[in-house]
């Protein structure tokens, strides 16, 4: 099955450059990791049910209060482009 | 003893009773961290005003009154910085408390300074770091363990009385275990991680780095509760971990795994181990044998779910909001591609391009749903084993420290430094790691760590059963030689 393992392609997807170097190197990498993971395909998991999480999950509810919480200035401290109270980003619409 | 030699507890109890005061400590551990981390790096940073601040306004006495507790550079401290070890983070200042800082505040303690680690927790020997690697305290040409290496490291050097880490596959236990002291990682729900930067968000928990087991116990009180940040915290009482330590092992059944004593592991680890199995039976505890079936598949489904969770949590570092944003991008997809390529390590893109694809279509089945069902697999053995006993007794790690650079380039290899400890993460229960001796390397003493694991919520019997064997010993007496 990682005979069809991709590293630009996924890469893509995980909107992630790489360099050539990167790629040939996690080429390689990755697909031994995966021969390794394929082992699980040995295991009978007919009839069991998948674990997502540790524990027995509960939906979890709360009032939708308003509360203190990050100011506009708060929220674009870290931001590396901000302006007029928003957040700068690329052009996205040609 | 020099005030940063002392444990938690004994310091705590200096400070309450004004034989010295909180700035004294703190003057003291800042002169030690001075002299020392230059060799261990175990630091990345520290605010030594902004803790003097604090520790004009500490009430000694609360239960960690005016202690300084180091900090992984993964938890979230207002006004201070929080790289996860990433040049993607570096500039990011903190504008809130992580969950674990405000309750560690509302008992008494300062956090000071942030410990270094694998970039965003991934990696087993704190060589992934962007800022630089730390050294073992016991022998600075071997790695600490990882990924939260720089909290173990700075807690064995005597530059901390505690640290906070965090684990998501073994990143407190396997580097307490490699720097002989004492790591914790809570059951799944028991400790908040609002406030922490997350890495695979069903397996993480935030745990105490301690020089004893009442420290950890101390830690714990501090920090364990429900909160309505983290929606995966649950609303179990949180007793006092500290009530049962000094109780007699008489009734207690300790389970061996077979499937952890195996080919690979250590010699002289295997015979501390079981040294110490057979010091549990002259304690007075039963042992049992008991069997891990799916123990092997444990990795191979860890580096599934891990990265899984991994790939979709650090979409999150877009170059829009925080961190690192590429210079004159040409286009949207350009600014997403460059600002991640130029921001995250080797390790942390191995491990988004893995994660992102066992989710991507036609793969998702295979991989992920494959592995959440041998996950439960996995739980399924431990709910057995608990049937038939208290605790499980176990290595922590299957070698002692290794040399830096002896792995950094075969990543397999390296994620089956964690073969003892992933098990524990994909079932939630609870694990700590207490030093049980010395391997003999080259003519130097390298720590072995003795992993205990429990039933979830119950901690308190495990900090029993490990300060049992620790008040009966003299192991996490040992202290390293340094400067």
């Amino acid at each position: 099955m990682s005979a069809k393992f991709d590293v630009r392609y996924t890469a893509q997807l995980a909107r992630l450059h790489l360099s050539e170097e990167e790629i040939a190197k996690f080429q390689t990498q990755i697909s031994q990791i995966l021969a390794y993971v394929e082992k699980l395909e040995q295991v009978d998991v007919t009839g069991i049910e998948p674990t997502a999480h540790a524990n027995a999950i509960f939906n979890v509810f709360r009032e939708d209060a308003p509360r203190d919480w990050f100011t506009a200035e708060d929220a674009l401290a870290n931001a590396p482009r901000s302006a007029n109270q928003l957040f700068i980003v690329p052009k996205v619409i040609e | 003893m020099e005030l940063p030699a002392l444990s938690l507890a004994d310091v705590q109890a200096r400070l309450r009773a004004k034989e010295v005061s909180p700035a004294e400590v703190l003057r003291a551990l800042d002169a030690r961290i001075a002299q020392i981390d230059p060799l261990i790096h175990g630091y990345l940073s520290r605010d030594l005003d902004a803790a003097l601040a604090c520790a004009e306004k500490a009430d000694v006495s609360l239960p960690l009154g005016g202690v300084p507790i180091a900090i992984k550079d993964v938890i979230n401290v207002i006004g201070e910085p929080c790289t996860a070890a990433s040049k993607i983070l570096q500039g990011y200042r903190a504008n809130y408390d992580a969950t674990v800082i405000r309750k560690l505040r509302a008992a008494g303690a300062i956090p000071f300074g942030r410990c270094n680690l694998d970039e965003f927790a991934m990696g087993s020997s704190t060589e992934n770091s962007a800022f630089g690697h730390t050294r073992n305290p016991w022998d600075t040409s071997r790695i600490p363990g990882g990924s939260s290496g720089g909290s173990a490291a700075v807690v064995a050097a005597d530059e901390a009385f505690a640290a906070l880490g965090s684990d998501t596959g073994g990143s407190i236990r396997q580097p307490a275990a490699l720097c002989g002291i004492v790591g914790l990682k809570p059951t799944y729900g028991r400790v908040s991680r609002f406030g922490l930067i997350a890495f695979a968000s069903s397996l993480d928990q935030i745990g105490p780095f301690t020089k004893t087991v009442r420290d950890s116990a101390l830690m714990l009180n501090a920090i364990a509760g429900r909160d309505p940040q983290d929606s995966t915290s649950l609303d179990e009482p949180v007793p006092d971990h500290t009530a049962l330590l000094g109780r007699d092992l008489r009734g207690v059944r300790l389970g061996m795994p077979r499937e952890y004593f195996i080919e690979g592991l250590d010699p002289q680890v295997d015979a501390a181990v079981r040294a110490a199995v057979r010091h549990y039976e002259s304690l007075s505890a039963e042992i049992v044998e008991v069997s891990l079936p799916n123990t092997g598949h444990a990795v191979g489904v860890y580096y599934i779910i891990a990265t899984a969770e991994a790939s979709a949590n650090l979409a999150r570092f877009d170059g829009v909001r925080y961190g690192h944003r590429a210079a004159d991008a040409a286009n949207l997809l350009d600014h997403y591609g460059r600002t991640r390529e130029e921001g995250f390590g080797p390790e942390v893109k191995r491990r988004i391009i893995l994660g992102t694809y066992v989710l991507s279509s036609g793969y998702y089945d295979a991989f992920y749903l494959r592995a959440q069902k041998v996950r439960t697999l996995i739980r399924r053995d431990f709910s057995a084993a608990f049937e038939k006993v208290d605790a499980i007794v176990c290595p922590t790690s299957p070698e002692v420290a290794f040399k830096a650079g002896d792995r950094s380039d075969d990543p397999l290899k390296m994620y089956l430094a964690d073969i003892f400890t992933i098990a524990t993460n994909l079932a939630g229960i609870p694990g700590l790691s207490i030093p049980c001796g010395f391997a003999d390397v080259d003519g130097r003493k390298l720590p072995i760590g003795l992993q205990l694991l429990g039933k979830p919520f119950q901690e308190s019997q495990l900090l029993q059963i490990a300060h049992a064997y620790e008040q009966s010993t003299d192991w996490h007496k040992a202290r390293p030689t340094l400067g």
